[in-house]
């Protein structure tokens, strides 16, 4: 298993950074979604 | 709802392709077990690669209807290549070090692959430094065309000069199979993550612009 150390820190970097990225887009699109909801909310109120 | 069945199709598979990797596929003579970075690493080019092409496709689209919708699934895709070609370049590296005794060698395939990353980071800059969105779209679109040009100096880096980077030669020369299956079932996972993102981003774009669309009604409103 000479090496295994390299393997490993790569497959961490991979997975980590993906990972990262699609919590990040996932937290986004909610809070993109609340908006939404609350400015057509606000909007309807005002008419 | 398909976009749900997309992200369980890329999860299953990469599920699937983490057992490949780990324990079915053998283990390489010469470069020992460091080798298993080649299933992923090639996949994450591949992936750059594609989502590049995308960019230069959306761009083009752009700049001939001028259609916001191609903006948004060009840029999209310049983000989620950008991601994916940063972790090849970090994996390569990686890989590097045990297999050639250095983090990182100024050879063709390496620095044409790292000036590509420096494309789309100016892609990026380019997007950030104009605030009118049209002019914004119409800068980002001419990057998004003339950086896809290096591409194809990326690919072919290692047949047009001598490189310590080894040729792709996977596909004539042949894995054995068992590797072959694990290379192509991480290929398929991340092509399937790619759509999954491509779509989730280009989607959140659109919000983006419906919550930008709203607040100007809102604002209009209020007087």
């Amino acid at each position: 298993m000479e090496n295994a150390g390299y393997m490993l820190a790569a497959f961490i970097v991979i997975w980590s950074g993906l990972l990262a990225y699609i919590f990040i887009l996932w937290r986004t699109q909610a809070k993109l979604h609340r908006d939404i909801k609350l400015l057509k909310e606000s909007l309807e109120d005002n008419s | 709802m398909k976009r749900k069945i997309l992200f369980f199709l890329s999860a299953g598979l990469i599920l699937a392709s983490f057992y490949m990797v780990l324990v079915f596929v053998p283990t390489e003579r010469d470069m020992g077990v460091v080798q298993r970075i080649f299933y992923y690493h090639v996949p994450l080019a591949w992936i750059a690669f594609m989502a590049f092409f995308i960019v230069f496709i959306g761009s083009i689209m752009y700049l001939f209807k001028r259609k916001p919708f191609w903006d948004y699934l060009a840029s999209s895709s310049a983000e989620i290549g950008l991601v994916f070609i940063s972790l090849m370049l970090i994996t390569g590296s990686i890989w590097a070090q045990p297999t050639w005794g250095v983090w990182w060698i100024w050879e063709p395939r390496l620095t044409t692959s790292l000036i590509l990353w420096f494309i789309y980071v100016a892609y990026f800059i380019v997007r950030g430094y104009i605030s009118e969105e049209e002019k914004q779209a119409r800068f980002a679109g001419v990057v998004g065309i003339i950086g896809f040009l290096n591409v194809p100096l990326v690919f072919l880096s290692v047949t047009l000069w001598r490189t310590q980077h080894p040729p792709l030669t996977i596909f004539t020369e042949g894995l054995v199979a068992p590797m072959m299956a694990t290379l192509l079932v991480c290929l398929f996972a991340f092509n399937f993550l790619y759509i999954y993102l491509l779509s989730e981003r280009t989607l959140m774009k659109l919000d983006e612009a419906e919550v930008k669309r709203l607040k100007e009604n809102i604002m209009e409103r209020n007087g």
